[in-house]
């Protein structure tokens, strides 16, 4: 018997034949804190689905393996069951309602009630709530956290980091609480809201809890874990005790080599010194991929790519210049101040944007492929369009033979330019993003993951695309992307964004362990490395 | 075998392509139109009859086009276009027109004020963006309920709209007074077998038709599409949405106000006060029927979409008071159905998360 | 509910207190306005309107109070709780009961009518997330027509009626435009609740006003904040003053004292719906109700059952609807088959809104207000008219002008400040 509160057995999890978890061997004893660690997709979110017994597993089939609570095997099918086996979640986005008192949110949906005249008639729902049990309880959740904030508080216009808190009571509040998941507490705090959590999260695992800590900052995985298990594209790297590793390490770990990076590094890459594109102390509210104060300098004629982990900030970058979240900062482009929060002005300064949401932002996707390739050059520059005076008319002629030139150009398979882009294949819509960019004779393009949700016979398509239009017509490209291995294949340089600034900028022959300290945010200790 | 499936699947396709209700309203008039035929009813007088009234209403079934497109909804304050348009075919008779200078003089004047009334409107739209749909609605009504009070003050004097005693304006204007009645029905009209073919109405209809669909082929229209189909691909695309939006409702507030001048010449009489106050409902019904949604419609939508729920209702009236003596069937039908596919276009509405 | 309005205090301090209340204020100025200009109205002669009306109405009013609470916003569909209630109303007639407990009879037959139709508008509701107060108001249409044809076809031709009843139109077939209600001395339900017990007017003032002074204190020391706000010592004065008037018109038996007398009983059933509706959100089934109106994301993932807690709100507020239209018409006398139900939606909306309400927020406190200011504007407009322009038609006019506008104006202004609300949290 050992003492083990939580062993998951060799799980295994596929979606559609596409496998994303491969034999995952995970022990968390009483009182520990096990770190997860790894890129996105490496398949953390997808074990949590598992644990908490999440529909979206059920529906599709299941998955392989044992999840064993206090070594008895259970069978989670509902995230209620999780509950009742003692699992908890403090989520990433906080699930409080603003209006509710402090006391309400800890209590919500498990409220203490009281029965009365009604409830005997009509059942459990009509009785009378016990508020004064409520925030008794509340109060003591709050005290295991050191929180001296008033219960009875309203939630609304409280600091985040006290909302952090009141999640976690939520969580310790319900009976029987084993173990407990933190999914990137920190994320959203200020550096000493982090540091409190840290404490709090120790004194709890001191009570016996055992907690699985979600985090890619590595300085706080060193600091509070006594364990760390690193993902890497679905598979078990390793497992680690914290006093046996390094940092260092686990970047290493982390980034691994995924493929072979069949980069055919050609001699007449032309790049000059002469600046395009400056970016100075950017701020972008983008919710999800805020950018915090980002300087950027881009080269005539290079491919500069921005990496980073999910939530980072480097997405808020090309959505920020090109106006579709609200931004500041100072931006010289092609030698002329560019005005921000201004998508027709960025548009016609030259500037071209493939976006990542090729679905939501990128395409009209009830309209046919010609005329989402003319769109934006009709609308701006008024291309396409015979006038009539009173009404500009578009000019359907012109419009098919440019879409024809660009179908044939770029290759994008369809019945007809008349076929509406909602039926496309995911490469092929791409295309037809790159064209509309194309037909706008951009200067510099921004191209944001060109490759996310393609098959792999087609992404190498499309990154071709990219070089050839680079070396062909010398434009300036911008890659964004969270696939290190597809930025490392063409581009330049590569800018890693952390935490909404620019940790540091790397050769794409950098060492793994160079690009994952970085994207976990511990160049610190990188430094630290090249200077012993 | 196969066969069979094959033919399953066509009708499938051919179920989403036409939509289900525009298919059932389609299948309810014909029968309809056979009931009439076993009654021994004259089809041809059932047919002129469903000609005339889809003239009538066409122009302001339209006025949904622009303002469905631009993402605004359907224009559930039809009533304030249609008050701009009774505004001005009052003041022609006031000046003194008759026949068709007051027509032109009337369409003349509901264009500016039919312009800057949808500007207004625009404005209000783009403040309330999410509850489009109810403010529309209140906004149609309080604006009928107001020109209550004008059309009962206005120091008009001409006595053909005047009430016989006291100030204000009559509830209904006869229109044969000013040689306003059927004016552009008349114009060629001619005859098919019995059936009446109105042509100046049709043209006119057809004419505005037209327009909206270049309309909707042009920079701007296809810019207000954008916006309504897709809000942020406009943003990132540069366009001004709100200003489409803007412009939109201001195509179909004017439309609305032509529509009510044509829809009333028609009919021979202008109905004040609380006359336009349901009307949008049963323009939004007729082109929801034609097949639109509350997020897209076309032109087609509208002709086919009027003509069905004009001929339904024209049909049905005559054929339920045969089959049922001394009721209003009829009426009753036109209530549950306009408002049962308005409460279904209703629950395709998106944006409906929790 | 201490606690809605709590936190409606505190959130709403640093927002503008006149855009807050403009709808109000609105009123409370046309109605002194009202009384400036027209010295035609007699004091007494608007507080018999004013209270039979209040009487009337108070209960349909209130009925709208659970759904807001749910997040459904303003239930326009209460139209078809008005409809369930007709029907019961009319079935009873039918067999010619009356008095008070064939009253409680019709209560009964219109709960499962009403039910049903709540249901069936709850589960629409739930198909049309966010666009609940457009469907509500078409859902009234479209229920209307059904309702045209059970009252105009079934009636005689599929449901086999006495064709020569009273009730029946002389072709056998339908129920006729008005039904004499016929009061309860001749067997009938005219007055069957109002006429049960009767106190005089200033009585029933000096009663009102020493239960809110109570109220306020017993609250007052009850909670812990010892600080008091100015509107606190307002509302005493205002009860206190009440209290004076009413024990100076009992103790002088002036012309107050011949304001008509007013029921007891339906007072007592207003009082104890607004109990209910107190009560309700003290249970779990309020706290729900709450948690599913604030944020239906997180209630869903909290484990609450968002549809099913949506669809009971509802099934409440059109229960009660059906309630409220059996107590309006008792004391009507007469039903008017087919328009009685058609404007109550509309009127008692805008009533809550006058008082305050929004479509996110809605108490006991806004619906009285709201029905005493709605129906005292309802009784000056045509007086105004008249005495502005000797016109009453156009008081009329106005009127309906009123209702419309101040709904548009309030669910308008709502949505604007809840927009900007969300650009300065993106701008933050």
């Amino acid at each position: 018997m050992s003492d083990n509160l939580l062993n998951i057995k060799n799980v295994s999890k596929e979606y559609y034949g596409n496998k994303v978890l491969k034999n995952i061997n995970i022990e968390l004893k009483k009182g520990e804190i096990h770190a997860l660690i790894g890129e996105n997709g490496a398949g953390k979110s997808t074990l949590m689905n598992i644990l908490f017994g999440m529909p979206v597993i059920h529906s599709t089939g299941g998955f392989e393996g044992k999840i064993e609570i206090e070594d008895k095997e259970v069978n989670i099918k509902t995230p209620h069951e999780a509950m009742d086996y003692g699992i908890g979640m403090v989520h990433q986005e906080f699930m409080l309602i603003p209006g509710f008192t402090i006391a309400e949110n800890i209590k919500l949906n498990r409220e203490i009630t009281n029965p009365n005249i009604v409830s005997k008639v009509f059942g459990k729902r009509y009785e009378t709530l016990d508020y004064k049990k409520m925030n008794e309880d509340a109060r003591k959740a709050l005290d295991t956290l050191d929180m001296d904030i008033d219960e009875f508080t309203t939630v609304a216009g409280l600091p985040i980091g006290h909302m952090q808190f009141i999640e976690i009571a939520r969580e310790i509040d319900k009976t029987g609480i084993k173990i407990l998941v933190f999914d990137e507490p920190t994320a959203v705090l200020a550096e000493s809201e982090a540091k409190n959590l840290l404490k709090a999260m120790k004194k709890l695992a001191s009570t016996g809890i055992g907690i699985i800590f979600i985090s890619h900052r590595l300085d706080e995985i060193i600091d509070v874990a006594d364990k760390v298990t690193v993902l890497r594209d679905g598979e078990h790297v390793a497992t680690k005790d914290i006093k046996d590793t390094s940092a260092i390490e686990i970047a290493q770990l982390m980034i691994g080599r995924k493929v072979s990076i069949d980069r055919s590094e050609s001699a007449e890459r032309k790049t000059t010194d002469e600046t395009i594109l400056s970016i100075k102390d950017l701020h972008v509210a983008m919710p999800g991929e805020r950018v915090m104060g980002i300087d950027l300098e881009v080269k005539k004629g290079e491919i500069l790519g921005i990496g980073g982990l999910a939530g980072q900030g480097k997405l808020g970058i090309a959505n920020g210049l090109m106006g579709i979240y609200p931004a500041k900062g100072e931006i010289i482009f092609n030698g002329n101040k560019l005005e921000l929060n201004n998508p027709k002005g960025s548009i016609k300064a030259g500037i071209g944007f493939v976006s990542e949401d090729r679905k939501g932002i990128g395409l009209l996707l009830e309209e046919s492929i010609e005329l989402n390739i003319a769109f934006t050059a009709m609308q701006i520059n008024n291309e396409f369009l015979t006038d009539l005076g009173l009404l500009k008319l578009k000019n359907s002629g012109k419009i098919r033979k440019h879409a024809l030139e660009m179908i044939k150009d770029l290759d994008i398979r369809c019945t007809s330019p008349s076929q509406k882009t909602g039926r496309l294949s995911g490469g092929n819509q791409q295309k037809v993003c790159v064209a509309r960019a194309l037909t706008q004779n951009p200067i510099l393009l921004f191209v944001s993951e060109p490759t996310r949700g393609i098959d792999i016979g087609a992404k190498k398509l499309v990154l071709d695309l990219l070089l050839q239009l680079n070396q062909e017509y010398g434009m300036t490209v911008i890659m964004t992307s969270s696939e290190l291995a597809e930025l490392r294949s063409i581009c330049d340089k590569i800018a890693i964004i952390c935490e909404g600034k620019v940790e540091g900028i790397l050769s794409p022959l950098a060492s793994d362990a160079e690009f994952g300290l970085m994207m976990s945010g511990s160049s610190k200790l990188a430094d630290e490395r090249s200077g012993s | 075998m196969t066969e069979i499936k094959e033919n399953r699947n066509g009708f499938k396709d051919i179920v989403t392509k036409i939509g289900l209700p525009t298919l059932i309203i389609a299948a309810f008039w014909i029968l309809t139109l056979v009931t009439a035929a076993f009654l021994d009813m004259s089809i041809s007088t059932l047919l002129s009859d469903t000609i005339k009234r889809a003239g009538m209403n066409g122009i302001l079934v339209l006025a949904m086009v622009p303002s469905i497109q631009s993402g605004t909804g359907p224009n559930f304050a039809l009533p304030v276009g249609i008050v701009c348009g009774l505004l001005a075919l009052v003041i022609s008779i006031e000046l003194g027109f008759v026949g068709i200078a007051w027509l032109l003089v009337s369409i003349a004047l509901a264009i500016p004020i039919a312009v800057l009334a949808g500007y207004f409107y625009g404005k209000l739209l783009n403040a309330v963006k999410g509850s489009e749909m109810t403010i529309a609605t209140y906004t149609g009504f309080s604006i009928v309920a107001f020109m209550c009070l004008i059309w009962l003050m206005v120091p008009f004097k001409n006595p053909k709209m005047g009430w016989f005693i006291g100030k204000g304006l009559r509830e209904t204007i006869q229109l044969d007074s000013v040689g306003g009645a059927q004016l552009l029905n008349n114009f060629l009209e001619f005859k098919i077998g019995g059936v009446i073919i109105p042509t100046g109405l049709i043209l006119v209809f057809l004419f505005f038709c037209l327009l909206m669909w270049l309309f909707t082929k042009s920079k701007t229209g296809l810019a207000i599409t954008a916006g309504g189909m897709n809000p942020k691909f406009s943003i990132a695309t540069g366009l001004d949405i709100n200003k489409n939006r803007i412009i939109a409702n201001i195509v179909s507030t004017v439309l609305a106000a032509i529509g009510i001048i044509v829809y009333s010449q028609s009919y021979g009489y202008a109905q004040l006060y609380n006359g336009p106050l349901m009307m949008a409902f049963s323009a939004v019904a007729a082109v929801l029927i034609g097949g639109a949604t509350a997020s897209r419609a076309k032109v087609s939508n509208v002709i086919i979409g009027v003509v069905l729920f004009q001929g339904l209702l024209t049909t049905a009236l005559p054929v339920a008071n045969e089959i049922f003596v001394g009721t209003d069937l009829s009426e009753i039908m036109r209530m549950v159905i306009q408002n049962g596919i308005i409460l279904y276009a209703l629950t395709q509405v998106k944006g409906g998360d929790k | 509910m201490d606690n809605v309005t709590g936190e409606r205090l505190k959130v709403k301090r640093d927002s503008s207190w006149i855009l807050d209340n403009i709808v109000t204020i609105i009123f409370v100025v046309f109605i002194v306005f009202g009384f400036i200009v027209s010295r035609g109205v007699s004091v007494n002669f608007f507080l018999n309107e004013l209270t039979s009306r209040i009487f009337r109405n108070s209960f349909l009013v209130l009925s709208l109070i659970i759904p807001v609470l749910a997040g459904l916003g303003l239930n326009f569909g209460i139209v078809i709780g008005a409809m369930a209630g007709q029907i019961a109303i009319a079935i009873v007639r039918y067999f010619g009961l009356g008095g008070m407990s064939n009253l409680l009879l019709c209560f009964a037959i219109a709960f499962p009518f009403a039910a049903l139709f709540g249901y069936f508008a709850g589960l629409l509701y739930n198909k049309t997330r966010g666009q609940e107060m457009i469907a509500g108001l078409i859902v009234g249409y479209f229920a209307n027509g059904i309702y045209q044809f059970l009252f105009l076809f079934t009636v005689g031709k599929i449901i086999k009626v006495n064709p020569t009843h009273p009730m029946i139109n002389p072709s056998g077939i339908g129920i006729r435009m008005t039904v004499d209600l016929v009061p309860v001395a001749e067997g009938g339900l005219k007055y069957a609740l109002d006429n049960i017990a009767k106190i005089p007017f200033m009585w029933a003032v000096l009663i009102v006003a020493v239960s809110i002074l109570a109220l306020i204190i017993v609250k007052n020391l009850k909670s812990k904040n010892t600080k008091k706000d100015l509107m606190f010592f307002v509302n005493i004065a205002l009860c206190i003053l009440m209290i004076g008037i009413s024990v100076f018109a009992i103790a002088t038996n002036n012309s107050l004292m011949l304001v008509n007398e007013v029921p007891v009983v339906t007072a007592l059933l207003i009082v104890a719906l607004c109990v209910f509706n107190e009560l309700i959100i003290k249970t779990k089934l309020g706290q729900d109700f709450r948690s599913v109106g604030q944020n239906q994301h997180i209630a869903e993932v909290q484990g609450i059952n968002v549809d099913r807690t949506r669809i009971i709100a509802t099934i409440m507020s059109t229960v009660l609807a059906a309630w409220g239209q059996i107590i309006f018409l008792q004391n009507m006398g007469t039903l008017n088959t087919y328009n009685a139900h058609t404007q109550i939606g509309m009127f008692s909306v805008a009533s809550l809104l006058v008082g305050g309400a929004s479509t996110s927020k809605a108490n006991i406190k806004h619906a009285m207000i709201g029905t005493i200011l709605f129906n005292a504007m309802f009784i000056m407009s045509p007086e105004i008219g008249q005495a502005m322009f000797g016109n009453a038609l156009l008081g009329e006019y106005f009127r309906t002008f009123m209702v419309y506008g101040v709904i548009g104006l309030a669910l308008g202004l709502y949505v604007w400040r809840q927009n900007k609300k969300l650009v300065n949290k993106l701008d933050e």
